[in-house]
């Protein structure tokens, strides 16, 4: 690309990026285009047989004179497809009404009820301003607003950190207040009421329907606590260590997803709105070793989350960057995740037993293992310009938290497993 | 539901305190590797940033590396 171009597509970048951000930042406008840096990205990622989702990203930061730093970031996503409702498989066709009561769809015989109805729309603007206080001392404030269709959400945050020991220490601390509001099309679905099947077409379906469901809609309060330390052990290598804390407080029921109510021979007899408690507080450890071998560069995290819906978490995350001869770099990634399920998650109700206080049938809460293998090759460009390309194939196994399957539901796949592949374009100028 | 307790968690961050040892570290000019960007913890922000969303969304958990992600009603 020509310098001159370059420019100008950072001057429109810039424009239009603070023209969206308000008038915060107009004095970061005025000042010269060039001096920014920008990150580019598209990803797709797209589930066999269910959700794809196209994600793109627009990230422009500016170093000023007393070495301040303004990031402001753009993302726009869209997401489509099928959503497992959280009923189990039947021997028969079964048929279950819209989340929004406009129609109903059909899910044959032997397969996981998926919901199709999924597509969405989500606009997402970050800002964040950082500045040393001291020598010594880095200051950061930052916010965040994300809107889509049915789901609103504003965050707050602000960090400190301290450097000692010449630099190789390095502690941090940080908070966030986040506000997120959901207002589902056809309004929320009162906790574990019976899901209206009926004729969608009869003059009453609507009222019957609505009479189900809350009219308005719900929202939730998180706040975060983050503590981190750095430390450069020696010249090849460093660590991260990080505490954060996580209350949340509201509605974190998804109002998208029933469970079956079974009988003894495993035929199901109604499917009920789920529901969660309206508090979750999480810990999590977080632990980072980079260590630059001759050449390459190896980067490897592990983190433990626990929570008090008693799910514990362990996830591995490890990156290679090999350069190759000719200046570009291969980078090999691997994860692997396992998560225990939530003590009130359900694959399904039984008729007949008591309604727990909460349940849900979301495999997402329930016990799983998942895999990420991926591949990233990048290419340096002249002038500092970096593009990237990146694949990687996640594959999430559901599993079964002990509950024993009654009747047909034996011969059946309650724990389906979820393939997806992600795929992803980065370009930096 | 279960309880965490607090000792449990003192104890882990004290732990984690502790391993800010001074004796380790470098000098100012021996930062050659650990100035490139690629040593940096969050060295690829953008891809972390899109990996964070998918699985806060697949996942049951979220954050470590930073605050925990959200800002979105994603199925």
């Amino acid at each position: 690309m020509q310098l001159t171009d370059k420019k100008n597509v950072k001057a429109l970048l810039l424009t239009a990026t603070t023209t969206l951000l308000g008038t915060a930042s107009v004095q970061a406008a005025e000042t010269k285009a060039d001096e920014w840096q920008f990150d580019t990205a598209l990803m797709y990622y797209g589930e066999t047989d269910r959700v794809t989702a196209v994600e793109a990203i627009i990230a422009g930061s500016k170093q000023f004179g007393n070495d301040e730093i303004l990031s402001l970031k753009l993302t726009v996503d869209t997401l489509t497809g099928a959503s497992a409702n959280g009923a189990v498989a039947q021997n028969t066709p079964q048929t279950f009404t819209r989340p929004s009561g406009k129609g109903q769809y059909q899910i044959k015989a032997g397969e996981t009820p998926l919901d199709d109805t999924f597509k969405d729309t989500r606009l997402q603007l970050t800002g964040q301003w950082t500045q040393p206080l001291t020598e010594r001392d880095i200051w950061s404030i930052g916010g965040n607003l994300s809107k889509e269709y049915d789901y609103f959400s504003a965050a707050i945050n602000s960090n400190i950190a301290r450097d000692f020991n010449k630099k190789n220490t390095t502690v941090s601390a940080g908070v966030s207040f986040a506000f997120d509001q959901i207002d589902p099309e056809g309004g929320i679905p009162n906790a574990f009421h019976t899901m209206l099947i009926g004729d969608v077409d009869s003059s009453n379906f609507a009222s019957d329907f609505d009479a189900t469901r809350k009219e308005s809609g719900d929202d939730k309060t998180t706040v975060d606590l983050l503590l981190g330390l750095t430390q450069v052990i020696n010249r090849n290598m460093l660590v991260q260590l990080n505490y954060s804390y996580s209350a949340s407080s509201g509605y974190m029921t998804d109002p998208f997803k029933v469970l079956s109510v079974v009988d003894q021979q495993g035929i199901s007899q109604t499917y009920l709105y789920e529901n969660r408690p309206d508090s979750r507080k999480k810990h999590a450890f977080f632990g980072q070793v980079k260590y630059h071998f001759d050449t390459t560069i190896l980067d490897t995290s592990y983190r433990y989350m626990m929570d008090d819906w008693e799910i514990d978490s362990h996830t591995v995350d490890t990156k290679y960057i090999i350069p190759l001869a000719n200046g570009h770099t291969i980078e090999p990634h691997f994860r692997f995740y396992t998560q225990t399920a939530a003590e009130f998650y359900k694959p399904f109700l039984l008729e007949g037993q008591v309604i727990p206080q909460f349940a849900s049938a979301d495999y997402r809460i329930g016990e799983m293992d998942a895999m990420t293998i991926g591949m990233k090759y990048g290419i340096p460009l002249s002038d500092g310009e970096h593009l990237s390309f990146r694949i990687a194939y996640y594959q999430q196994s559901p599993k079964s938290d002990g509950t024993q399957a009654v009747g047909q539901l034996n011969d059946l796949e309650l724990y389906s497993k979820v393939d997806a592949i992600m795929a992803q374009i980065s370009y930096s100028f | 539901m279960k309880i965490i307790s607090n000792q449990k968690v003192w104890l882990l961050i004290g732990v984690l305190s502790l391993s800010a040892c001074s004796s380790l570290g470098v000098e100012p000019w021996e930062r050659d590797k650990l100035a490139k960007k690629e040593m940096l913890p969050n060295s690829a922000p953008i891809d972390a940033a899109l990996d964070d969303h998918i699985y806060f969304s697949k996942e049951a958990s979220s954050g470590g590396r930073s605050f925990g992600g959200g800002g979105c009603g994603c199925n």
